[in-house]
């Protein structure tokens, strides 16, 4: 039993980031019905930067590691929006009235691109986050060990998704996004600039991604210039489940499949566990297209 | 006639002698070309003709190949000989994946057959059933022979490949003119009407991935049988990508196109080997910037003209 727990809590760590990263494909695809493929390579770009600027700048020793790590996922996630914004404007708009299926080749395009200018700039090779900078202690809670990391992980998702969906649900900006995302054409007779709300969900879905690229570095200590498109293929299955679209349904998505993946992993078999991701990607399209809480996928024919 | 129809009888009346004025590094360069030639045709098939957006295509490529590769490693039966059970276990295989999900929209399509190919992939790496010898792959396939010749070396392999290429080219050109070619076009071009005018468009659509499988499972026997080693990392997702490019920035649905297409994404990367590098990298803008100016792709496919004469029933003269 206490290994179920083991797993159980982190599946939900593992699954916070997977949250974090579902809410940008679930957010740009619910006001532009895009899937946008270089989504996990921006995820990347946030795990890279993040070590650049902890490694350049030694935050850690100057201010204590708390308000570093905070500092840090700000930056990163303000860069990271910068690039999100840019990739829309080069390669989105400019499609904005082409089939979809253009914008989906553009997509996958940029997410090519995106991949090997990160193994051009940095190196094909793995690169490590220093080790020593978060407490490796684990607290005991209920009998359980559970290492400080996963807590910090946890909990940092969860604040991001609050935040988030106090921003969608609250504030006027939010209203707009919601109203674009219904009916685009009615959004702007009411008087909101689509083009602006596009170019904001295209900077905070790759800000969230940005942040989540840097507690994969912090969490697993070493990062890849193509572990995006993993994490960006479960993220998007988390999307799915959820239903896409679907912003809470983004969050209980990335929790469900951190479990699932976690439990299937220790219970299974650890060899299969990237195909369980995809069996249940597959399932679910084929099952259930709506997801969980969400929209129709799937035409009749 | 035509000028791009000279240069097509130009080009099909040069590819033969081309071995004689290669060396050995440039042969093996245009067999690569056109191996992946005929793959990026069969996939052509359900990406451009069909319009189905399928990614996944190196899953078919890899069990031709790993199909060639058991049997002929086991049981020691000629690797030619395997090549029809290659194709039609692919499209075995293609038929039970694809029959449920074959009503996904466009990029949901995508996104499914991609799991698919990262699924075989995982499926090959921990040696599924016993038989495919883990990440290490098979080794010790043997080479090919035709009526007791045997083929070994690059010049020899050419017109293996650039044969069954020519047939490919030939069997595709009479399936695209073909009734099944018609209504697949009318299905890509208004999914609705064509289902409104009688054609079973799921079925359509179905067969299309099983043709398309089918021939990406011989290419495989060929590949085996070239390699002699196969390991799972060749038929990776990078290479479905690879395959992916070709049709699109070729022009999806046009047979000049794609061979365009693989000569440029496979050929051309050879010429400027020492920005190997930065292959992909120029892939990725070109996709972007190719999606922007011209979505169609480099060479299209041009307007069909048919003569109504010739296709009413027999006598069905005005």
């Amino acid at each position: 039993m206490e290994e179920f727990f083991q797993q159980l809590t982190n599946g939900l760590a593992v699954g916070g980031i997977y949250a974090l990263i579902a809410l940008g494909y679930t957010m740009v695809y619910g006001v532009m019905k895009l899937i946008n493929f270089a989504h996990g390579d921006l995820f990347t770009i946030g795990a890279y930067l993040g070590l650049t600027l902890l490694v350049s700048m030694g935050l850690f020793d100057k201010i204590g590691p708390l308000p570093a790590v905070i500092l840090l996922a700000v930056m990163v996630m303000i860069l990271v929006a910068i690039i999100g914004a840019m990739l829309e404007r080069v390669a989105y708009r400019p499609l904005r009235q082409s089939p979809r299926l253009s914008a989906v080749v553009s997509a996958l395009g940029a997410s090519i691109f995106f991949q090997n200018a990160i193994m051009a700039i940095y190196s094909p090779k793995f690169l490590v986050y220093p080790h020593d900078i978060l407490p490796k202690s684990a607290v005991n809670i209920l009998g359980l060990d559970i290492p400080i990391m996963r807590i910090i992980l946890f909990m940092s998702s969860v604040v991001l998704m609050a935040a988030l969906y106090f921003f969608i649900q609250k504030t006027k900006i939010g209203t707009a996004i919601r109203a674009a995302a219904i009916d685009q054409g009615a959004a702007k007779l009411m008087g909101i600039n689509v083009d602006r709300v596009i170019m904001l969900v295209f900077c905070i879905g790759p800000a969230l991604g940005g942040a989540a690229g840097l507690m994969v570095g912090l969490y697993y200590g070493q990062i890849n210039f193509n572990m995006g498109w993993m994490f960006g293929l479960k993220a998007f299955t988390a999307a799915i489940l959820g239903g896409i679209g679907n912003i809470p349904g983004a969050m209980v998505g990335g929790l469900l499949l951190g479990v699932i993946e976690a439990l299937g992993a220790a219970y299974i078999s650890i060899a299969w566990k990237d195909a369980i991701a995809f069996c249940v990607l597959i399932l679910i399209l084929i099952v259930r297209p709506t997801g969980l809480l969400g929209e129709r996928v799937a035409e009749k024919v | 006639m035509k000028p791009s129809t000279l240069i097509y009888a130009a080009f099909a009346l040069a590819m033969p002698f081309c071995p004689i004025f290669l060396n050995a590094y440039w042969t093996d360069v245009f067999n690569n070309v056109g191996l992946y030639a005929i793959l990026a045709l069969s996939l052509n098939v359900i990406l451009g003709h069909a319009g189905l957006f399928h990614m996944g295509h190196a899953a078919f490529y890899a069990i031709g190949a790993y199909t060639t590769a058991i049997i002929n490693t086991s049981y020691g039966i000629p690797v030619l000989w395997t090549m029809p059970l290659a194709g039609i276990l692919a499209g075995i295989f293609a038929l039970i994946v694809a029959r449920p999900i074959i009503h996904l929209r466009g990029d949901y399509l995508l996104i499914v057959t991609i799991g698919i190919v990262e699924i075989v992939r995982i499926a090959l790496i921990n040696n599924v059933f016993d038989i495919t010898g883990g990440a290490n792959g098979i080794f010790g396939i043997s080479r090919p022979t035709i009526f007791g010749y045997r083929i070994s070396k690059p010049d020899q392999f050419f017109y293996l490949i650039w044969g069954f290429a020519a047939i490919s080219i030939f069997l595709l050109l009479r399936l695209e003119h073909s009734r099944f070619g018609r209504a697949l076009m009318y299905i890509k071009e208004d999914e609705v009407a064509a289902g409104g005018s009688g054609i079973n468009v799921a079925q359509h659509k179905l067969t299309a991935f099983v043709i398309g499988a089918v021939w990406a499972g011989m290419c495989g026997t060929i590949y085996a049988s070239k390699m002699t080693i196969i390991a799972p990392e060749s038929f990776s997702f990078a290479e479905s990508v690879i395959l992916f490019t070709i049709v699109i920035l070729g022009g999806s649905g046009s047979i000049p196109g794609v061979i365009l297409g693989a000569f440029l994404l496979v050929g051309l990367p050879e010429v400027f080997r020492g920005l190997a590098e930065y292959r992909m990298l120029v892939f990725g803008a070109a996709m972007v910037l190719m999606m922007i100016f011209r979505n169609q792709g480099l060479l299209p496919p041009g307007p069909k003209n048919y003569d109504i004469t010739s296709l009413l029933p027999a006598g069905g003269r005005k």
